[in-house]
């Protein structure tokens, strides 16, 4: 009889208003990956020397819209878009009134400040790239545009902190739904981890380049940049993992292997990615290196909620495998269904998230980084990370979530031009990263503009392999024309309909400890984690703070 | 809360390999000296050119094949602008920079830093093969960054 309880909680339909909120997101979201995605283009082509860029425009404008646009954008949009829908599909299909005033209040404040940024970025006033590291000084809109971006992503998390509270209400002495669980905790790490960057926006920079106070204190601006800068890219990788721990399994035919453990996960998640900033700064002066290692012992914590993610979700395929009939070690394999999309772009995502992983342990170690810090290694790094494994998952989630929004269906036709999409994406991204991994081991430098070094024959010998990297940037662009199209005939034009949307369940009732669901007692461990790592060297910093710098525009 | 057997004997796995490999780390940082750059001093970003041994940006032979670089580092140059050291040379780089935050690198060699105003960063290296080595700046630092080089010549 539990087969009828899925049937009837899979038709449960996120209501008018709660969809037109998600939309919202989802649809700037969209339109940031599609300029985004030219800019990317056309940086892959300038680097191989297939193009130039006409006097108007400059590289590092592009890189900064480029990074600005998906880095940050596109990301947090799509994650707040989809992390509300699935709040209002596990409280019974809608947000509560509270929780829509907030969401709109949000989308309202960061898409101003969006524009803002936009603005500047477009009048080649803030060409400092997407850390905007000091004194490289943008016009202050830009600045106060970014700050808007974050405060309005507080606000949609205050929303669903209001529905989550609400559900509580509700349903006393319940488990929370798993999705709301883990989008509340990835709500509660990006409440903390913005926090300093505020302080650095609100406090140095804005200040700074408004001429109120002269100078600014680099380094610090650079701590609490990092500080903010490493839970960043969990923020992005969670909502991907809600993907593949809730929904993957539903849409296999499968059950969720366990609600506990993905719940410790997410946990560890939270508490890990936080206190671990100085494994960006590990090249840099004034942070000595006893605090280096205690951050990078840290980071590598992470590999442990890393490795009960992949072990869930290859115990879920096998058993779902085995459950259709697959037989010996590997037959499940074959029963997995590899021609839905919605299944294949998460499970290529998780593929690439393989040797991502591996390059993430490299670049956190200590002596390593400095064979691989600031070369395109790391772009390559974060293009498979963010760029494939989470981008991945966003676009799998995307091609149900967008028809289930608007009351259309995920077509047999669509669903075939949404596979080439992903396999141009993959197999661009496989060419691009390759060679830029490969690059990076040679020393080539990432954030640069084409350049031979006045004919240096070493840096010549790199422009080959840049083309390489520019005709995986191509095909990646291909991906993302088809992908706005199959969107847009989603939203549009797909057959009406209901598209499911997928939330998976246990195998019966499973048994978790009250214990994780108590959010005091994991924030006051954050805060604890936070000082001890945090305290002492910031505290020095402001102490002993070096002589500050004048802002300057060198663009 | 249940944990499946293989996924404990997984996670022992993962664990100890992951404590392992932090040892190595530490013993890596701590016991053999190979820490990554952490220079702790300061220097006024706006004085750097009046700021001895930085006023004069050059090389100090400091022992028998042992060598101080001191370096400035500005948009978009380094001085000295060439360095010439014989083979077999050690030379104790001292980068600082007049402007804004700079990279110092090497290509394939461990040589990779950051350079940050107000700051003095610094790396050794012993240079055994002879040749050109090239020195680029592999931080955006402004509108010439990616031509922001320059040379050292083993002989
Ligand atoms: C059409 C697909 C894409 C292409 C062709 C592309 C290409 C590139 C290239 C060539 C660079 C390096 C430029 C340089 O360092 O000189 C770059 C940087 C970057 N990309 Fe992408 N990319 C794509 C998609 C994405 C996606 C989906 C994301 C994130 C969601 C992303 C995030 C970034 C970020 C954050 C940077 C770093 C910018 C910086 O260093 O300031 N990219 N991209
Ligand atoms: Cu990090
Ligand atoms: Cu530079």
């Amino acid at each position: 009889m539990l087969r009828l309880k899925t049937e009837q909680t899979n038709h449960v339909q996120v209501d008018k208003p709660s969809a037109r909120l998600s939309l919202a997101f989802i649809i700037v979201a969209f339109a940031s990956l599609s300029v985004g995605a030219l800019a990317g283009m056309l940086q892959g082509m300038v680097r191989g020397g297939v193009i130039h860029l006409p006097s108007w425009i400059n590289y590092y404008q592009i890189l900064t819209a480029h990074g600005v646009l998906l880095g940050l954008v596109f990301t947090t949009y799509f994650i707040v878009g989809f992390l509300f829908s699935g709040m209002a599909r596990t409280n019974g299909g809608s947000l509560t009134k509270t929780a829509l005033r907030f969401g709109w209040t949000g989308f309202y404040t960061m898409l101003i400040g969006t524009l803002m940024a936009a603005f500047e970025i477009i009048r080649n006033n803030a060409s400092v790239l997407y850390t905007f590291y000091a004194p490289l000084k943008a016009e202050p809109a830009f600045y106060i545009g970014s700050a808007l971006l974050v405060v309005g992503s507080w606000l949609a998390g205050y929303g669903m902190i209001a529905n989550y509270v609400a559900w509580k209400k509700n349903h006393k002495g319940q488990r929370s739904p798993l999705f709301a669980y883990m989008a509340i905790a990835t709500v509660a790490l990006w409440q903390v981890a913005t926090t300093p960057l505020a302080i650095e926006v609100l406090f140095q920079l804005i200040p700074w380049s408004m001429g109120w106070v002269p100078t600014v204190n680099v380094i610090l601006s650079r701590t609490l940049f990092w500080f903010f800068g490493h839970p960043l890219v969990y923020f992005w990788l969670m909502p991907a993992y809600i993907g593949w721990y809730v929904c993957v399994p539903r849409i296999i035919g499968g059950k969720i292997f366990s609600d506990a453990l993905s719940r410790v996960a997410f946990v560890l998640l939270l508490l890990f990615s936080i206190p671990v900033g100085f494994h960006h700064q590990l090249m840099e002066p004034g942070i000595s290196p006893a605090w280096k290692m205690i951050h990078v012992a840290l980071t590598l914590i992470v590999v442990l909620p890393s490795l009960m993610t992949a072990f869930s979700m290859f115990a879920t395929f096998e058993t779902t495998g085995r459950a259709k009939g697959g037989r010996g070690l590997y037959g499940w394999f074959k029963h997995l269904p590899w021609t839905d999309v919605r299944f294949f772009a998460p499970f290529i995502g998780m593929l690439f998230f393989i040797p991502a992983g591996t390059g993430g342990i490299i670049n956190a170690s200590n002596q390593l980084n400095a064979v691989v810090h600031n070369t395109i290694w790391v772009t390559g790094h974060f293009h498979i990370t963010v760029g494939a494994a989470v981008a991945l998952t966003f676009y799998g989630i995307a091609y149900w979530l967008v028809p289930h929004l608007t009351g259309r269906t995920l077509t047999k036709k669509a669903n075939r031009v949404a596979m080439v999409q992903i396999v141009f994406w993959s197999v661009g991204m496989f060419i691009m990263s390759t060679a830029m991994h490969y690059l990076g081991l040679q020393g080539v430098p990432r954030r640069t503009d084409y350049t031979d070094y006045m004919n240096n024959a070493e840096a010549l010998s790199w422009i080959p392999w840049q083309r390489v990297m520019g005709f995986g940037g191509g095909l990646l662009f291909v991906s993302a024309v088809l992908l706005i199209g199959v969107l847009i005939y989603l939203g549009k034009f797909a057959p009406k309909g209901n598209e499911e949307y997928p939330i998976g369940e246990t195998d019966g009732e499973q048994y978790t400890p009250a214990i994780l669901e108590r959010w005091p007692v994991w924030l006051s461990v954050l805060a604890v984690l936070i000082i001890l790592a945090y305290a002492m060297p910031i505290m020095e910093q402001i102490q002993h703070a070096p002589p500050g710098s004048p802002p300057l525009r060198t663009w | 809360m249940h944990l499946h057997r293989y996924e404990k004997i997984w996670l022992w796995l993962g664990g100890a390999g992951l404590a392992i490999f932090i040892t190595l780390l530490a013993i890596n940082a701590f016991a053999m000296g190979m820490q990554p750059p952490s220079d702790m001093q300061m220097i006024d970003p706006q004085k750097v050119d009046q700021t001895p041994p930085f006023d004069k940006p050059g090389l100090k032979q400091i022992g028998e094949k042992e060598y101080d670089a001191y370096m400035t580092a500005f948009a978009f140059s380094y001085a000295p602008s060439v360095i010439e050291v014989p083979v077999g040379s050690k030379i104790n780089f001292h980068v600082t920079s007049k402007d804004v935050v700079h990279g110092f690198e090497i290509p394939k060699t461990n040589i990779n830093f950051m350079v940050v105003p107000g700051h003095v960063n610094s790396a050794s290296m012993t240079f055994d093969k002879p040749g050109e080595y090239l020195i680029l700046c592999n931080e955006y630092c402004g509108a010439g960054h990616h031509v922001m080089a320059t040379k050292i010549i083993v002989k």
